[in-house]
Order: C-alpha cells, then structure tokens, then sequence
C-alpha cells in the first residue's frame, strides 16, 4: 500500500502525520520524502545514512557538424530548453526537463544526452523505518525528475508512506500519482479550506481515493466540516490545537513517543487507510 | 530592413509593450517600404516557462534584424544575439514614439539582458 500525505495549504502538518504515521506502523515501513525542495522528514527520522547518490536528467547537446538547422528540436520542446536559430541551436538546461524528445525528432540525429546534475537522494535506516529522501540543488527549479527518481528507490511489498510537497502543481502530481490513497491535511480555517478545495479538485482527476485530516481543532470553525460533508469526502482522524505538538514538533520529535496520548489517532489513521485501501 | 516592437495594438499609435517574451503582439516594421505587419504572441502569454525563449524566436521567424522593447531578459537576450537581432530599450510611450527615436538615432544598442529572468 502506498499513501501519500497531501495538502493544498503549506505548514497544515503533513510532515508531522507523515513521520508519526510512519513511526507508529511498528512494522516495516518505507517512508519517502518527495518534499524535494526543502525535506524535512529526516529531522524527526534520525537514522543511519545507508546510501547517498546524486540524480541528473538528460540535456541536450547538439553536434553543430551534423545540424542542418531544420528547427524540429525547438519546435518540438514544450519547455523552450532548446531554441532553434540557424545551425547552432540554444541549450538552456535549467529549462529542460529531461524527456529526450528532441534528441529522438532529430532527423540528423545530432542530438546526444549529457548529464544535467540537479540534486541528491539518502537513504536512511532508522529502526523499521527506511527513510528516501530526495534533495534538489539551490537553484534547481525542477522537483518532478528528482520526485520520480525517489519514488523508483521504494521497494515493493513494504507498505509506503509518501510525504508530498504542498500545493497543486507538477510537484504534487508527480509525488501522488500511483499512489493507493491521499491524506489530506487541513486545518479548520478559510487558507485552509480555499486550499483543500484545490487540492480536492486534483486528486478527483487523478482518481486516487482520499481523506482529510483535521489538524488544529479549535482554531477557526466548522467550515471544513461542512465541506467535507457536503462533498461526502470521510474526515480520518482529527488533532486538536495543541501548542505542545508544535513544541515537541519544534524540537524534531515523534509526538508519538514525546505525546503518547497521541499515538491512537495515528494508529486509528494508519487503520483507516488499510481498511479504505483492502475493503 | 525590418524592426520589430513589442504592442498591444495592431497599429503605429498603439501602446509599446515593456514587456519582451509575454508582448500581447510583435508590430514587425519594413523601414524600406514603410509597411508593418502584426504577428499575434498571445500563445506565450500564457506559456509556464520560456516565453522569452519563444518570443525571440518568433521575432527572428519574422524577418526583424532589430527589436526595440522596454525590457529584455537574459534568456531571451541571449536567442536574440544568437539570431544577429539588434535589441534597443526604450520607455516610449507608443510604436510610433518608438520608431522615431529608432529612426532619429537617439537609441543605442544594448549589450546584455537589461532585467533578470523570471525564471531561476
């Protein structure tokens, strides 16, 4: 089973269900950080890097002897990573995003790879726990390569927890896409609702199952709640507005451990899940 | 020779557009037959990234040897060289402003991107 904690709205807390999700399974667990810009999952996971490699996408390069300047590579690419003025085309790898498409529409075949370095992938070993986590480079504004090349790391036949960047885009596509079902964490105010709304909207195009998570119960009002009723989307498990959860948070602990009186709504989450995933 | 100008009009009093690579349109000009044409840019406008990019190559699809914008990023400055397209800057208000500064000398060729990229 794979889950992926979703939610439209930044900082509603799905690292903190991600990481306490994967700390309470007890069983073995993969748990992978797809948050590629600013991963975070490993300040709670502390563990023993067992791998470090870098990831690189494809870029063009063009052997200007064999270019007649036809123009199909810029015409071809949807991200204006190549331009096309006469025999020499423009490369802009930082624009790239690594399909190799206008290698393959090269009728002169004068288009080869090379290697566009764009960030690094640890994996750590902590307890039952296998944390990925992928990490682009500053300056890299290309998150969907390295969110795929964390995703090919995860192994079959042990249950996945994915922690999803926030918001809607590309980013978010690539790190749920496959997944068995979405977590969405949201709290109970208007940020928090306009954002789930979104983000509703994509994961209903995406057709993976999901469900929400109340984080902050007691700020803001119901309108979460009417929300999901009205669009009969199931509520998993609420958190209450607890300022020692954003304590031990701050401190990079599992509320599971620090908070035990917390642990049963992870676990009750985790069981919902399954049972939504193997009816 | 031709000249092009970033607008959102179709005609010599339309406003000149500051921006390059999200121009609404390019007014490309024949300085030799005193003509122009209008060459719609309104498919970058939108794009998610390399308008700039793009545009430039639109304008040198169009025949233009020189552009005269506001403002030009790195990027597309960079097509616009590579396509041997003079860029001048300018603020004026609309094409026609523009193209008398143009044709009365009072531009200078710019030598690099006057404004950072969008984009990284």
């Amino acid at each position: 089973m794979i889950v992926a904690v979703a939610s439209g709205k930044g900082g509603t807390g799905k690292t903190t269900v991600a990481v306490n999700l994967a700390g309470s399974v007890g069983t073995d667990i993969q748990l992978l950080d797809c948050d590629v810009e600013e991963p975070n999952c490993h300040l709670f996971i502390k563990g023993t890097v067992r791998h470090e490699n870098t990831v690189g996408i494809p870029v063009p390069r063009v052997d200007e002897s064999l270019c007649d300047g036809c123009g199909e590579c810029g015409r071809f690419c949807q991200y204006h990573a190549i331009a096309s003025i006469g025999t020499k085309p423009l490369i802009f790898p930082e624009m790239c995003h690594g399909c190799g498409g206008c290698a393959k529409v090269c009728p002169k075949k004068a288009i080869a790879d090379v290697n566009h370095r764009i960030g690094t992938i640890r994996i750590i070993e902590a307890g039952p726990i296998t944390l990925t986590e992928g990490k682009i480079d500053v300056g890299v504004a290309m998150a969907p390569p390295m969110i795929r090349e964390v995703k090919l790391k995860m192994r079959k036949n042990i249950d996945a927890i994915l922690d999803a960047p926030p918001g809607t885009s590309c980013p978010v596509i690539a790190a749920v896409r496959g997944s068995d079902f979405v977590v969405m964490v949201t709290e109970p105010t208007p940020f928090g609702l306009h954002d789930l709304q979104i983000a509703v909207d994509t994961i209903r195009q995406l057709t993976i199952p999901f469900g929400v998570v109340v984080n902050r119960m007691g700020i803001g009002d119901d309108r979460i709640h009417q929300f999901c009723r009205e669009q009969q989307i199931p509520i998993l498990v609420e958190f209450p507005d607890d300022r020692r959860i954003a304590e031990e948070y701050s401190k990079g602990n599992l509320i599971i451990e620090s908070l035990p009186q917390y642990r049963s709504i992870f676990e009750s989450l985790w069981e919902r899940v399954w049972n939504s995933v193997h009816p | 020779m031709k000249i092009a100008f970033t607008t959102s009009g179709n005609d010599l009093d339309a406003p000149l557009d500051s921006r390059f690579g999200r121009a609404p349109k390019f007014l490309i000009y024949d300085l030799d037959s005193d003509t122009f044409e209008v060459v719609d840019n309104r498919q970058n406008l939108n794009a998610a990234q390399g308008a700039g990019i793009q545009s430039a190559q639109s304008v040198a699809g169009s025949g233009a040897t020189a552009i005269v914008i506001g403002h030009c990023g790195p990027k597309a400055f960079r097509v616009l060289s590579a396509a041997g397209i003079k860029v001048f800057n300018t603020d004026a208000a609309t094409v026609a402003d523009a193209l008398d500064q143009y044709r009365s000398g009072k531009l200078t060729q710019s030598g690099a991107a006057d404004v950072e990229g969008h984009w990284i």
